[in-house]
């Protein structure tokens, strides 16, 4: 497969994505607190969290979905969030989105929800779209699915038509949020080397949200470790690995006991249970 | 204690108020995205089938059983004034001018209008519409904006229908049961029911409620928090919220349409 124009230039070593002092803030609930990060274009970048530390809201203020509170997020040099309406459209159409599970149109068929983008975007004529959208289901194995309904499909192979959809405009870049979670090990391993094969093939940019580490750090080349609004660890899987720091540790090797508690915070258990905070 | 009380409803009144606001600005960006919905023309006429044709049978049978109840009540009060002619007057006005637009439109609020906002209630918890923006697709333009259409489309016409099908229940009655002529019955309606004063206002008010109820519904289903109990609480507002506006509108349609004083 060639790769496309706009990925020609990749070689540039300017980031694809930075990410600069972004503070985001829900309700009185600190989400992301000073998190610098950047993801290099061409490469397979990892964010990795336990649950409930703002991984998908990363993923939305990237896309420009939410508003940071402060900092500021560049994709391809714009700043996401001082573009105006059109222009943020237009970077949006550069960059995929796969979402946790699939957000594919139950209104359609397959074959439709991978057309759909095109249809939207491009004034391509029908038999083009039809080579392009078999063209994409192909990448992902599932030509032949092109006539159910996605009611008809499984969690995994939900995913995989949502990754064909995501990839249909030839994308600079393509953001997955949790896409391993609830997967059997055959759709796991299917979905993991999918991200690793397009990501290589179509010379895309990908950014992986997931708090599986097992099949998240085979992909990834790069690994961001989040939690408590900032970034507690940062490297390649094999860095991870072997860090020091007791955020990675814990988060790494599953450990029950860490810096992130078991407890919820609360009363010590022997006042809790004599009432005595009554 | 009073304090709170107070401030309690303080801050309902204010929630109500942030939700009007939200209601009227998805309104205006509704209205703002008509232009460029008009070329979803198949989208619309499939909203049109989902709303309006769909909506067919519970209207049909309503209208049917409301005209003859109508027929049937008001020949046993003409009866004592010896007017009994005139009883196809009073079923065709009671439908046109009231029944037919009201009744119409809080069967489409129960039946179109939870669905509608059932449909993107789901489509928001389902990630839909968010998978719509990061394409690059405005969900107000392709998922709202065609419903609305549609909507404000067929309420019209479904209030025609219920109140051309229940001035035939009410002939059936009148004529088939109650032995009434025939002539007296259809010449009397055709004389005294004027078309632009009674159908006329009969029309502008199921426009206006096919609006309204549109536009609550979809507003409902778009502002849904999205999980199960909320879709289930824009469903229930729905149905709630479009009788309340319905019946509210119809009094001061009425007053303004029909006031002769």
């Amino acid at each position: 497969m060639t790769v496309p124009a706009h990925h020609q230039n990749d070689s540039s070593n300017t980031p694809l994505v930075v990410l600069h002092g972004l503070r985001f803030v829900r309700g009185d609930r600190v989400i992301f607190d000073d998190v610098n990060l950047t993801i290099p274009r061409g490469r397979v970048t990892a964010i990795m969290g336990p649950s409930g530390t703002g991984k998908t809201t990363l993923l939305r203020l990237i896309g420009g979905q939410l508003v940071p509170d402060a900092g500021r997020i560049e994709v391809d040099g714009l700043d996401v969030h001082k573009l105006g309406r059109r222009e943020l459209f237009e970077l949006r159409k550069r960059m995929g989105m796969l979402f946790q599970a699939g957000a594919l149109l139950t209104d359609l068929d397959v074959f439709e929800n991978v057309a759909f983008p095109l249809r939207e975007h491009t004034q391509l004529p029908e038999s083009m779209i039809r080579d392009l959208v078999l063209l994409k289901l192909e990448a992902v194995g599932l030509r032949g699915a092109r006539d159910l309904m996605p009611a008809q499909l499984s969690g995994g192979m939900a995913r995989r038509v949502a990754l064909a959809r995501a990839i249909a405009l030839d994308p600079m870049m393509v953001m997955y949020d949790e896409p391993f979670t609830g997967q059997d090990p055959i759709s796991l391993g299917v979905l993991a080397r999918l991200v690793r094969s397009l990501n290589d093939s179509l010379g895309l940019t990908s950014l992986v949200v997931s708090h599986d580490v097992q099949k998240t750090c085979v992909i990834a080349d790069y690994v961001y470790l989040i939690a408590e609004g900032r970034v507690v660890g940062e490297g390649t899987p094999e860095q991870m690995h072997t860090s020091p720091s007791a955020w990675v540790q814990q988060f790494m090797h599953a450990n029950v006991e860490g810096p992130v508690p078991f407890h919820y915070p609360a009363l010590d258990l022997a006042t809790d249970l004599m009432g005595d905070e009554m | 204690m009073i304090g709170d009380w107070f401030a309690a409803r303080g801050r309902r009144v204010l929630e109500i108020l942030v939700r009007l606001g939200r209601a009227h600005i998805l309104l205006y960006y509704v209205l703002l995205a008509l232009p460029s919905s008009v070329r979803l023309f198949r989208e619309i006429v499939r909203q049109i089938h989902s709303v309006g044709v769909r909506s067919l049978v519970i209207i049909i049978v309503s209208g049917l059983f409301v005209g003859m109840v109508l027929s049937l009540q008001g020949y046993n009060t003409l009866v004592h004034f010896g007017a009994t002619q005139s009883l196809g007057v009073l079923v065709a006005l009671s439908l046109v001018r009231e029944l037919g637009p009201v009744v119409s439109a809080l069967l489409y609020g129960g039946r179109a209008g939870s669905a509608l906002a059932a449909e993107i209630g789901l489509m928001k918890a389902t990630e839909q519409l968010s998978g719509m923006e990061m394409m690059a697709v405005d969900p107000i333009e392709r998922v709202v904006a065609p419903r609305f259409v549609a909507g404000v489309l067929a309420m019209p016409l479904l209030a025609a229908i219920f109140s051309a099908v229940g001035v035939l229940g009410g002939y059936f009655v009148a004529v088939g049961l109650l032995g009434l002529d025939e002539g007296a019955f259809w010449s009397q309606m055709q004389g005294k029911v004027d078309f632009h004063e009674d159908i006329g206002n009969g029309i502008l008010k199921s426009v206006v409620f096919g609006f309204v109820s549109t536009w609550i519904a979809l507003f409902q289903g778009y502002d849904a928090v999205p999980t199960a109990e909320g879709v289930s609480l824009a469903t229930t507002r729905t149905v709630v919220h479009t009788a309340l506006a319905v019946l509210a509108l119809d009094f001061v349609l009425t007053a303004l349409m029909f006031n002769k004083v």
